[in-house]
């Protein structure tokens, strides 16, 4: 017993410090995702809800592309695929330097990618939950397009695909640990190396998912209550 | 597609900003794996030891360079490099005709045969391709001794390991019933705690071809410069007795091999 | 008679070139742009060394994949029935331990459980000697086989469950007025009815699972994207995963269409003709 304490302890000896640095970088790394991909998955939305045919074809080939990749795929393609980009292109217009993609970006990146193809499906079932008199109400109101879509849409938008969206923040919590492939020292990495090196391989994986555990309740928690938040208008029933 | 462009744009406006600089050398950054004990290992406090760690010094003293040390996954070591997350690969890198193709090495800085290691009640008798029929063999994927195996070793079945740590588990475990790397890794596995498991079957003649002429720093085609700077600084260690002194601290016996 | 039709009707008016219009066609411009450059470069390569090397790994790492997805897809399906009763259950400890294996996989990323499985269980390697099931631990084929099992049996239960409780509970009451047995309501009434509900989100794990069976290739399994990785890592080619994309691309595309086709078939008697 003494000896797992030693191992988890922050000391030189222990890994706790190590994996303390993995939590943060897993959190992190889903933080910076979320705000992106919302907001890009709100735009598909908007895109697909859309009135015109060719922004609706091209917004759903972008999530027919996103969704049906692997994940791990999706991040090897951005990390090896946009650094070799950004470096030909660099060197055709006879730049001397590039600009270098580390793996949090190319986590960030392939993470928004994917995270903003599922979230447009949940707002657009939210944009189509919410009725066509809410629109006719809010032109009658004289208000124009934007305020419309300010004051009476994203709302009632919000509390409906605040469920869809909280799902898919706990698929995107788990998804950041692909990002352990690529090199960045996030919880599975940093439980990855001490399992090997201290030869407690079920140990550190047990921690490792324990960990994701204890995000994912205090996901929960957060997000209900968000939920309550959304709710603050409606009538008590 | 369009998020590449995107980055790409951007890429160019910083660049457009920034300016072109010639290549200066006064920092280098080495990339190195962290996992190939002992040649380079990645400490629980984030340091990192082993022989390629300590020539990399050795050199960098020499060319009165700084250098910086970057770790990185092996099979994705030389896109990192041409890429440029980092100018040169420290990290017993064999030079083959293979890599050749898409970096340049330096001179070797040493060379060590392949060998098989198996566990202590095996009954594989010696290293050789009849004897492991039908038997599983773990390495390190994208290794020279990995195309070895795929190569010489056709009659046992191979299996891919991220870093040594994983095959040295599964032959423990015994999910795999030998492994192949450099003999001096084997050795000084065998010689720990962890290694207590298994023992050297034998040491496998080196395929020139396959196995190389020894590790070398590899360096992106277009730095021709740094390559000689590093070659230079190869062959001033070696004289002046400051390769002897980083040796004799590992190992007690010649790995540089002939000239 | 055309005359007279276009003399009768207005002329249609001419679309105006919104934002959204111009935004649209651009965006398809570039998606175009980029497909017939993906298209130029895989025909380029259709006949390099890399293709004539390859082909045939990357022919047997789809057999692997797909034999893993449809092995995993059927054991979950059986083991997810259990779960999904348990979880049902009247019994406080059956209805707990069975909401705890759902939490415990479903809140747990397959990256993790199946290096718990893989390297995890070596840890316990004598034990499971004393009990005689070493040799199906040994095998990453199992270990990796079990986990995707496991997990998807969390995800399937759920399905499951949430399918069967959206079945009205007028038809559990309208076949007991009929005096037929829990049996017979639940098989003949109950569950026909809520595996159309369930069609949808199966397919959707059908898929997942499909994606997901890439992290194999992270434990010593040659699937398709273990021998992607392999590919990569002895040519450094970039087309190595450029295949790869399409491989899979093609095979999720697929699999939403045949879905979808069976869907239809199976729910034509719930649309409402006009």
């Amino acid at each position: 017993m003494t000896e797992v304490l030693t191992l988890l302890s922050f000391g030189p000896d222990g890994w706790g410090d190590e994996i303390a640095s993995g939590i943060l970088v897993t959190v992190s790394l889903g933080l910076a995702t979320l705000p992106f991909g919302l907001v890009a998955g709100f735009l598909l939305a908007l895109a697909k809800n859309s009135r015109e045919p060719s922004l609706r074809l091209a917004a759903g080939i972008y999530t027919t592309i996103f969704r049906g990749l692997p994940e791990l795929l999706t991040l090897f393609l951005v990390y090896f695929g946009v650094q070799i980009a950004v470096k030909s292109l660099a060197e055709a217009m006879g730049l001397g330097f590039t600009i270098e993609v580390n793996s949090f970006v190319a986590g960030m990146i392939a993470l928004t990618l994917v995270f903003s193809s599922y979230a447009s499906e949940a707002f657009l079932s939210a944009f189509r939950g919410i009725p066509r008199g809410q629109y006719e109400g809010s032109q009658a109101l004289g208000l124009n397009k934007f305020l419309t879509m300010r004051h009476v849409v994203l709302p009632q938008l919000i509390r409906l695909a605040l469920p869809a969206l909280a799902n898919l923040w706990l698929i995107l919590l788990k998804e950041t640990s692909l990002v352990s492939t690529i090199g960045l020292a996030d919880v599975v990495r940093q439980t990855g190396v001490a399992a090997r090196i201290t030869k407690e391989p079920f140990l550190f994986y047990g921690l490792a998912c324990l960990i994701y555990l204890v995000l994912a309740m205090i996901s929960s928690s957060g997000i209900a209550r968000i939920e309550r938040w959304s709710k603050r208008g409606e009538a008590v029933r | 597609m369009r998020i590449a462009t995107l980055v790409a744009a951007a890429a160019m406006t910083l660049a457009a900003f920034g300016g072109a600089e010639a290549k200066d050398w006064s920092k280098v950054r080495i990339g190195t794996e962290g996992a190939y004990p002992p040649f380079n290992v990645l400490g629980s406090d984030g340091s990192l030891t082993g022989f390629d760690i300590d020539i990399a010094k050795a050199l960098c003293e020499e060319m009165k360079v700084e250098c910086e040390f970057v770790t990185s996954d092996w099979d994705g070591i030389i896109p990192a490099l041409q890429a440029g997350k980092f100018d040169a690969i420290i990290a017993s890198m064999s030079i083959t005709e293979e890599r050749k193709q898409k970096v340049d090495f330096t001179n070797k800085y040493y060379n060590t045969p392949p060998a098989i290691a198996v566990p202590k009640d095996s009954k594989i008798t010696e290293a050789t391709d009849a004897a492991l029929k039908g038997m599983t063999l773990g390495a390190q994927s994208s290794t020279t001794h990995s195309n070895y195996a795929e190569a010489k070793l056709k009659s046992a079945e191979l299996k891919l390991y991220p870093t040594p740590d994983e095959y040295k588990l599964d032959v423990a475990n015994g999910r795999i019933d030998g492994v192949i790397d450099d003999v001096v890794v084997l050795s000084d596995w065998l010689a720990t705690a962890d290694g207590s498991c298994c023992k050297l079957l034998g040491t496998l003649t080196s395929d020139p071809v396959i196995n190389g002429e020894g590790a070398g720093i590899a360096i992106r085609k277009e730095d021709q410069d740094l390559k000689d700077m590093f070659n230079t600084a190869i062959a001033a260690i070696r004289a002046n007795g400051k390769y002897k002194e980083v040796q004799d601290k590992y190992f007690a016996f010649d790995v540089y091999g002939g000239e | 008679m055309t005359e007279l039709s276009t003399a009768i009707r207005p002329p249609v008016p001419p679309r105006p070139w919104t934002a959204a219009r111009i935004t649209g066609h651009v965006l398809m411009a570039l998606w175009i742009v980029s497909f017939a450059f993906l298209l130029l470069y895989l025909f380029n390569n259709i006949g390099s060394d890399f293709v004539a090397n390859y082909a045939p790994k990357y022919l047997s790492g789809l057999v692997i994949t797909l034999q893993l997805v449809v092995t995993s897809v059927v054991a979950g399906a059986l083991l997810s029935v259990p779960v999904a009763l348990a979880r049902n259950s009247k019994n406080r400890i059956l209805s707990g331990i069975a909401y705890g294996y759902v939490y415990f996989f479903r809140g747990t990323p397959l990256l993790a459980q199946t290096f718990l499985f893989y390297y995890g269980v070596g840890t316990f390697r004598e034990a499971f000697e004393t009990v005689g099931l070493w040799w199906f631990f040994r095998e990453a084929w199992y270990c990796v086989l079990l986990a995707f099992a496991l997990n998807t049996a969390a995800y399937q239960a759920e399905i499951l469950r949430g399918a069967v409780l959206n079945v009205a509970r007028g038809q559990w009451e309208g076949g007991q007025a009929l005096g037929l047995t829990r049996n017979v309501i639940f098989f003949k009434i109950i569950l026909p009815q809520a595996l159309i509900t369930a069609l949808r989100p199966y397919g959707n794990e059908i898929i997942l699972m499909l994606k997901g069976s890439a992290i194999a290739a992270i434990v010593t399994i040659f699937d398709l994207m273990g021998e992607t990785r392999r590919a990569y890592s002895r040519s450094f080619d970039f087309q190595a995963y450029i295949w790869a994309a399409v491989i899979y691309l093609m095979m999720v595309e697929t699999l939403r269409q045949v879905w979808e086709k069976l869907e239809q078939r199976l729910t034509r008697h719930l649309v409402r003709s006009e």
